[in-house]
């Protein structure tokens, strides 16, 4: 990534860097690229203060320089595809889990008190406890480490789906339930064409935050058992000694989160009815 | 529109929320004609609101039942449709979408609900608003869009619950106007709560006068007034000091613009301004 006008040096041209930099689009374009600059220049610093001293230099690969060369050759040679579908299919069942489970549960929160009232403490209760605490459990329940896995991810991301959906119902007007009514709803209707458009946002609100503690869980489930994926590349890369192969594996984590997260962002925005 | 209203007994209800509460509504009996406009007036607290519920079918009495055109009724239904003060609009959907609701429901799908639609929005005055997001509408005109949705599936009851009062003066006097002239169009019949004597007179060929505490029929009264009415004619001013002097006999209540009693005890009935807002994290 390079930076923008800004580094332009004083020559001929200035004036028109001047006119450039006071356009509104690129101001805006200014600072994220500022901030990103901030982070490669603090990798880069890290890097030389590693390489720098000869009790670290062994592990000076991890600077920025070494991990985009390795992310160039894993890409080439296909070794990233092979780390991140895995993953990402993981991710994908986990979630999918979370949201075919936790979404009526949340409507079942929303909609009925007594449901709400006996499930509140339950399931505060093992919403708290760090859902890698099921790793053995899992393993023992599930025939395949990559059912365990999954069945991890659900149990991070459950969580915000349905208490996303139940908060999401909760907030309804009760009068769009009368006038459905009214109108003729049964209860098909009243699910499709009130319920779900009314929580919609709220939903894709829930899913958005499953989906970053799903991306968290991913890893260190993956550094278990399997023999394949992102985390079991990590871990691999570590116990060789790559450590520009494990930068690279890093840098792929946090962009493939980002753009998952990007793609839940676009959703929410293309299902708000929400003005603001 | 060949639509026509339904004729409506109310047979000797008596209502409480709950079996050891107060008698909310004491044995109330009234015929209403086909086609005829029904003004219930009391103060709040007298049971008004929670009498149309019952007779939209959306609240169940404790004792006697609601008959349209002699049966009796157990449900809501789109032949007999309630109008709230808040428009309650969809706002996921445009104002099309929502006036073609109940006959989506009732399984027409929009491109064949579309002509009626636009022929009801036509009527409303807001013919050109069909693509429009609710949203960007003033709080008349989506009362409006509410009343096109109220009238899309040809309804033979229309019931109004003090539907204009979060309307400014104009708006209101408009809407008054404008909604009896389609009822009377129609031939829908016409059941409207309130507390304002004004819009009793405009609106109404008959008034009821509510007692509270419990709520009773204190007066029934025909408002023979021809149309269009306007408040400044003295024919109106009239029947408007003759309402008035039932209405002030009321429950041994002064005319006060204070309201001390609480209102109608309806869970869900006040609805809040705001839409519901997400917690987005953008």
């Amino acid at each position: 990534m390079t930076a923008p006008a800004v580094m332009m040096g004083p020559d001929g041209r200035s004036l028109t860097v001047i006119g450039l930099l006071r356009s509104p689009t690129l101001l805006r374009a200014a600072y994220p690229i500022l901030g990103v600059s901030g982070l490669l220049g603090l990798w880069w610093l890290g890097g030389e203060v590693i390489a720098g001293n000869p009790d670290t230099a062994a592990f000076s690969d991890f600077a920025p320089g070494p991990a985009f060369a390795a992310l160039g050759e894993m890409l080439l040679d296909g070794s990233i595809l092979e780390a991140v579908v895995p993953s990402l299919l993981r991710v994908g069942l986990g979630l999918l889990w979370a949201i075919v489970i936790g979404l009526p549960l949340g409507i079942l929160i929303g909609r009925v008190p007594a449901f709400r009232d006996a499930t509140h403490i339950p399931f505060q209760f093992l919403r708290m406890v760090s859902p890698l605490s099921w790793m053995p459990i899992a393993v023992m329940t599930f025939n395949t480490w990559d059912a365990a896995i999954v069945f991890l991810i659900t149990a991070a991301a459950i969580w915000p789906v349905t208490f996303a959906t139940a908060n999401g119902l909760r907030k309804v007007d009760p009068a769009w339930f009368k006038v459905a009514r009214n109108l003729g709803a049964r209860g098909w209707h009243m699910l499709m064409h009130i319920i779900m458009p009314a929580i919609a946002q709220d939903v894709l609100t829930g899913v958005r935050l499953a989906l970053g503690v799903a991306w968290i869980v991913l890893v260190p489930a993956e550094y278990l058992g399997v023999t394949s994926g992102l985390g079991y590349a990590i871990n691999d890369a570590r116990d060789i000694l790559e450590y520009d192969r494990l930068a690279a594996l890093v840098v792929t984590i946090g962009v493939l989160g980002f753009a998952l997260d990007s793609i839940c962002l676009t959703l929410i925005r293309r299902y708000s009815w929400v003005r603001g | 529109m060949t639509d026509h209203g339904a004729h409506i007994l109310i047979d000797t209800v008596t209502h409480r929320y709950r079996a050891k509460s107060a008698v909310v509504l004491d044995a109330i009996r009234v015929e209403i004609q086909p086609g005829q406009a029904l003004a219930i007036i009391g103060r709040s607290g007298c049971g008004k609101s929670t009498l149309l519920h019952i007779i939209a079918g959306l609240i169940r009495p404790a004792m006697g039942g609601i008959y349209v055109d002699g049966t009796r009724i157990n449900g809501p239904s789109p032949k007999w449709i309630m109008m709230f003060q808040q428009p309650s609009l969809y706002p996921w959907m445009t104002v099309g979408q929502n006036v073609a609701l109940g006959m989506k429901f009732a399984g027409t799908g929009y491109s064949k609900a579309k002509p009626r639609v636009e022929e009801l929005l036509d009527l409303v005055h807001l013919g050109d608003y069909i693509n429009t997001n609710v949203q960007d509408l003033s709080g008349g005109q989506q009362q409006r869009v509410a009343l096109a949705r109220s009238l899309c599936t040809s309804p033979e009851v229309l019931l109004l619950d003090e539907p204009f009062s979060a309307l400014d003066a104009f708006t209101r006097a408009a809407l008054r106007r404008d909604v009896r002239a389609i009822a009377k169009d129609l031939g829908i019949t016409l059941v409207l709560v309130t507390h304002d004597i004004d819009e009793a007179v405009i609106m109404a060929d008959r008034a009821l006068v509510m007692d509270a505490n419990p709520g009773r029929v204190r007066a029934d009264t025909m408002i023979d007034l021809p149309d269009p009415r306007h408040p400044a004619d003295p024919a109106v001013k009239a029947e408007r000091e003759r309402l008035m002097g039932l209405f002030e006999g009321t429950a041994g209540l002064a005319m006060d613009p204070i309201q001390t009693l609480p209102d109608d005890e309806i869970p869900d009935h006040a609805m809040p301004d705001t839409l519901p807002r997400a917690a987005g994290l953008t």
